[in-house]
């Protein structure tokens, strides 16, 4: 910001948005599971993302409880990282716990 | 109507009973059927598949209690022959959700979103207090109806009522368009709370409640809203609207022209 901005533009209200912003929505299918993201929709605030929520992701019987969240609020991690975050898992099978006996008793686990 | 005699349109044997039956009946399946106009209208997508699921629920609220209907009168009928195959006069819907809600015309200007949010409003909270009061039928068919519709009822009042605050606390713009809905949409509400004789023997009999004692908490509910909309509530008007005694506004032909065109050009059709 140059010097000479006079004070008056750092309170100046923000410019009208031309749309809504995005929510990302969460719903629970039933009680005891988690709630899983299923898709994302404009809404004005969070009260209404939650409601067309409802009308857009649970109309067919998909939730019993639904979470919203402004998609700006998500942090991701960035694609370019993938090979130095997610690559070198590949060649560790050791990190799965199949190379120990079970009792027959834990035969199931 | 030439067509309408040769394929033949239903003539009821109306008892009180079912006229109360139709009137809801009636309101919910015109409401239903001017709110799905808005379909792949929204003014945003989420938005347009909320009215729809409104619409939708409306519809199926006016398919249970003309099912009903048809089996109070009997001779055969059945839900689609009492929608498809009455004549204007037999309907007992109320004047207001006969009214152009997405189109302006001559008669009925505005026709915009401000209209529809406030009309859904008015009318759930209507709905509302009708099926609460509906809960305690002596009938256990309108009993178990109104105990699903009333949970319909309840979302269908906070979405619309959300959306009344929110263009009655917004710009300018809306608050204008809001005020114009409100002065349009008032006049048509007194006959939600007429007396008559057909609501008198549904509280003598215990069928469900006569419309003036939905008045004290369809009021408060709406004052409640109103204020947060920083909308004044209208006096009341002298004119009382009278769809639900088979006199209907000038819209009413139009809107079931189009609703019935499929079964009187081919009775019995089906899909």
């Amino acid at each position: 910001m140059s010097a000479g901005t006079p004070p008056a533009a750092l309170a100046a209200p923000a410019p009208a948005q031309a749309e809504w912003p995005l929510w990302e929505v969460f719903v629970r299918p039933k009680a005891g599971l988690d709630h899983k993201h299923c898709g994302s929709l404009h809404a004005a605030d969070a009260a209404m993302a939650v409601q067309l929520a409802r009308d857009v992701y649970t109309r067919r019987q998909e939730g019993v409880s639904l979470w919203v969240v402004r998609s700006s609020d998500i942090t991701a991690s960035d694609p370019g990282d993938k090979g130095m975050y997610f690559d070198p898992m590949a060649d560790k099978v050791y990190r799965h716990p199949t190379f120990y006996e079970l009792p027959v008793a834990v035969d199931h686990m | 109507m030439a067509a309408a005699a040769a394929t033949g349109s239903i003539a009821l044997e109306l008892t009180q009973s079912l006229r109360y039956v139709l009137r809801l009946a009636d309101t919910a399946l015109i409401h239903a059927q001017r709110l799905a106009e808005w379909c792949g209208h929204g003014p945003v997508l989420e938005e347009d598949i909320a009215l729809t699921n409104l619409a939708l629920d409306l519809l199926g609220q006016a398919r249970a209690l003309l099912t009903h209907a048809a089996a109070l009168h009997g001779g055969g009928l059945d839900e689609d022959s009492l929608a498809f195959l009455r004549s204007e006069h037999e309907f007992f819907n109320l004047t207001l959700v006969e009214q152009p809600l997405r189109k302006a015309s001559a008669h009925a200007p505005g026709g915009d979103f401000a209209d529809t949010v406030l009309r859904n409003f008015l009318l759930a909270t209507w709905f509302k207090a009708v099926w609460l009061g509906l809960s305690t039928s002596t009938d256990a068919e309108l009993r178990g109806i109104a105990v699903k519709a009333v949970k319909e009822a309840r979302y269908h009042q906070q979405h619309a009522g959300d959306w009344v605050v929110r263009l009655g606390d917004g710009t300018a713009e809306s608050s204008g368009r809001l005020k114009a809905a409100l002065a349009r949409a008032w006049p048509y509400t007194a006959e939600m709370f007429v007396c008559d004789a057909v609501d008198t023997a549904a509280q003598l009999c215990g069928l469900g409640p006569a419309r003036d004692t939905l008045r004290p908490p369809w009021l408060n509910e709406v004052t409640e809203v109103f204020t947060l909309a920083l909308l004044v509530v209208p006096a009341d008007t002298p004119f009382i609207s009278t769809g639900t005694t088979g006199r209907h506004s000038e819209h009413m032909g139009f809107i079931l022209a189009e609703m019935q065109v499929l079964q009187r050009q081919f009775p019995g059709g089906r899909w």
